[in-house]
């Protein structure tokens, strides 16, 4: 079996994803999607003393609630692989301290979930590990105050803003066919891509050149075309990057039709005033998880392409006045 | 012949390399264009409407509370230093209740310039980075969005006295 | 005294649209504004320019940050006709020290008695 195709294109034969867990916070309840969520907070606090404890419960239950699903002990894990938005990954890592496999730090700011599917999907593949937890999330509260101002601070929202999503999801990848709700069978790991947008708020205009190029790269490796497929879900490109995408690629010769969807842009409703949806490792992660999860589970989904999106930038490197690189992962997942 | 060959190639990668970095430039600065072309503007006249409202009625409302305490026999001066403590230290409580962030969202420069911007600035951060601990959170932190008013405004009075001194006004 | 009121909102609205305008036109955080229109006022000040608003609008040019810039100028001049350089020194902060003061004790206060809050929009 070919392990790979074209330039950058990985080919998975035995990636399986078991079952998925999403949790979400309360402002993610009230939106379009908030049936479909596993467990929703009350209180972005979750009963814990900071934002940043929350973060790391909400990994942890996450993880907890995956296992639970699948009939799981932690035991049976190999490796965790995962990350968020926190400086040096560290609601994940904290979060780790309550297990005992193997943990793989990852970051790709809010395409993170999907990498860590790629790098799951090769260990799971390659044989190196039976199985493992692919993790994933942010956190409103504590991402503001990271990335922007005090949660206090009175400042009016320019129009182009995204609202940082509140939330965990957590997948198993096995090698093992039995019970596996689709499977992982191809992907790309994306590359850098810089086109000089400075302006942070407007996040979704400065992926979505990252993402166009890495679904364009997808299909001239793999041949395929846009009507082989039920969706293409990018992570967090918004209402705006989703256009933007879309023009760009038809640009180049590619027609999304009506099959281009934001799990960012999906998340909240009009009335919440989210201007552009959603942002952050959260959005792929809890609508892969909930949403794409239970329509392969009705068998309605063949095959989609999950691209994680992600701006890989600091607020320290925006201050010295850098443009925002950015970065998608594209996964193509099959029924079985 | 091999460094003939050897110093047309690197010739060739130059400028190759020069005609991507020009592509590339062209290519950055035509996606801006295009980028600030799409994106939704804010409305200027609602925007700028709010804030002359708001910060209107702020300025008002301390000129309310200058005139009750003249007639009150408070100094002309003195009325306007305490009616400055006064609005900060309500803004500073409006904050702390967490009010001041929603008429900031609609509000925009109209609560921001006035001097309640300035104290909601210095207790936003000071009420957010609390769990840090009083000394390196809420005593450090309490600056980093109002500590460069007070730094820059302290520099700018100190350069315009000297000058002042230096050429006898 | 109402019409003293009517002149504050006028002036005070004025200078905050004008900051608005800024904001709209330049996407400059909070933080630059408010240094701006300190630096601003300051300036004005240099000139004996902001002094005359503040006399004929009050509250409306006095309670924007850039009447902070104009007392801490005024403060820093006063300074020095009492007592020279020294006064350039520690004249500027003296005459704002009542408003810095009130920002912090009573920032302190608020941070003990109040947690941040998640925002709902």
């Amino acid at each position: 079996m070919q392990k790979r195709v074209g330039k950058q294109t990985f080919v998975f034969e035995n990636a399986f994803v078991r079952q998925g867990f999403a949790i979400a916070g309360p402002k993610e309840k009230h939106g379009l999607l908030g049936d479909c969520f596993d467990f929703c907070l009350q209180d972005d606090k979750f009963g814990e003393k900071s934002f940043e404890k929350a973060e790391c419960k909400m990994f942890k239950f996450a993880i907890d609630g995956v296992l639970n699903k699948a009939n799981l002990q932690p035991q049976n894990i190999d490796t965790m692989l995962g990350g968020d938005l926190l400086n040096q990954i560290v609601s994940v890592s904290f979060a780790m301290r309550a297990y005992d496999s193997s943990f793989l730090g990852l970051y790709n700011a809010c395409g993170t979930f999907a990498e860590s599917l790629l790098v799951g999907s090769c260990l799971v593949d390659g044989g190196y590990k039976n199985k493992v937890v692919c993790i994933s999330g942010s956190h409103f509260s504590t991402a503001e105050r990271q990335y922007r101002y005090p949660l206090e601070l009175g400042v009016l929202r320019s129009p182009v803003t995204q609202w940082t999503a509140t939330g965990a999801g957590a997948s198993i990848l096995t090698n093992e066919s039995d019970n596996a709700i689709c499977k992982i069978t191809k992907g790309v790991a994306g590359r850098v891509i810089d086109l000089g947008i400075k302006d942070v708020n407007n996040m979704g205009a400065a992926m979505a050149p990252a993402a166009c190029d890495t679904i364009l790269q997808f299909f001239e490796d793999t041949k395929a075309k846009v009507d082989d497929y039920d969706g293409i879900f990018t992570g967090d490109l918004g209402k705006l990057g989703r256009q933007i995408l879309f023009d760009f690629a038809k640009d180049r010769g590619i027609d999304f039709k009506d099959k281009l969807f934001d799990c960012g842009a999906m998340l909240y409703k009009q009335k919440q005033q989210t201007f552009q949806g959603g942002s952050g490792a959260a959005c792929s992660a809890i609508v892969f998880n909930s949403y794409i999860l239970n329509k392969f589970k009705q068998k309605k989904y063949k095959k989609i392409l999950l691209v994680g999106t992600g701006a890989l930038l600091s607020p320290l490197t925006s201050f010295q006045g850098e443009s925002v690189p950015c970065i998608a992962h594209c996964l193509e997942v099959c029924s079985c | 012949m091999s460094q003939n060959f050897e110093q047309k190639d690197t010739k060739l990668i130059e400028e190759q390399s020069k005609i991507r970095s020009f592509k590339n430039q062209k290519k950055k600065t035509l996606y801006m264009d295009y980028v600030f072309e799409v994106s939704p503007k804010s409305s200027h006249v609602k925007n700028m409407f709010w804030a002359y409202v708001i910060g209107g009625l702020i300025c008002a409302f301390g000129q309310v509370i200058i005139d009750l305490l003249v007639q009150n026999g408070v100094e002309d001066k003195v009325a306007s230093v305490f009616a400055s403590c006064i609005l900060v230290a309500l803004a500073a409580c409006a904050t702390g209740l967490g009010v001041y962030d929603k008429l900031g969202r609609f509000a925009g420069a109209g609560s921001t310039v006035p001097i309640t911007g300035f104290s909601n600035a210095m207790v936003a951060p000071a009420i957010e980075f609390r769990s840090e601990g009083m000394i390196y959170g809420l005593g450090a932190k309490m600056f980093t969005v109002a500590g460069p008013v007070v730094v820059n405004g302290v520099m700018i009075s100190f350069v315009i006295a000297v000058f002042h001194l230096v050429l006898g006004v | 005294m109402l019409i003293n009121i009517a002149k504050a909102f006028l002036m005070g609205g004025f200078i905050c649209m004008l900051g608005q305008i800024v904001i709209n036109l330049t996407h400059l955080t909070n933080g630059k504004i408010l240094v701006m229109f300190l630096i601003l006022g300051a300036v004005l000040q240099a000139f004996d320019l902001y002094q005359p608003l503040v006399d004929t609008f009050g509250a409306g040019a006095s309670v924007p940050i850039s009447g902070f810039g104009c007392s801490l100028v005024n403060g820093a001049l006063d300074g020095i006709r009492a007592e020279g350089f020294f006064g350039a020194i520690k004249g500027g902060l003296q005459a704002t020290a009542p408003g810095i003061a009130t920002a912090i004790i009573f920032g302190y206060i608020n941070a003990i008695l109040f947690k941040p809050r998640t925002k709902k929009k």
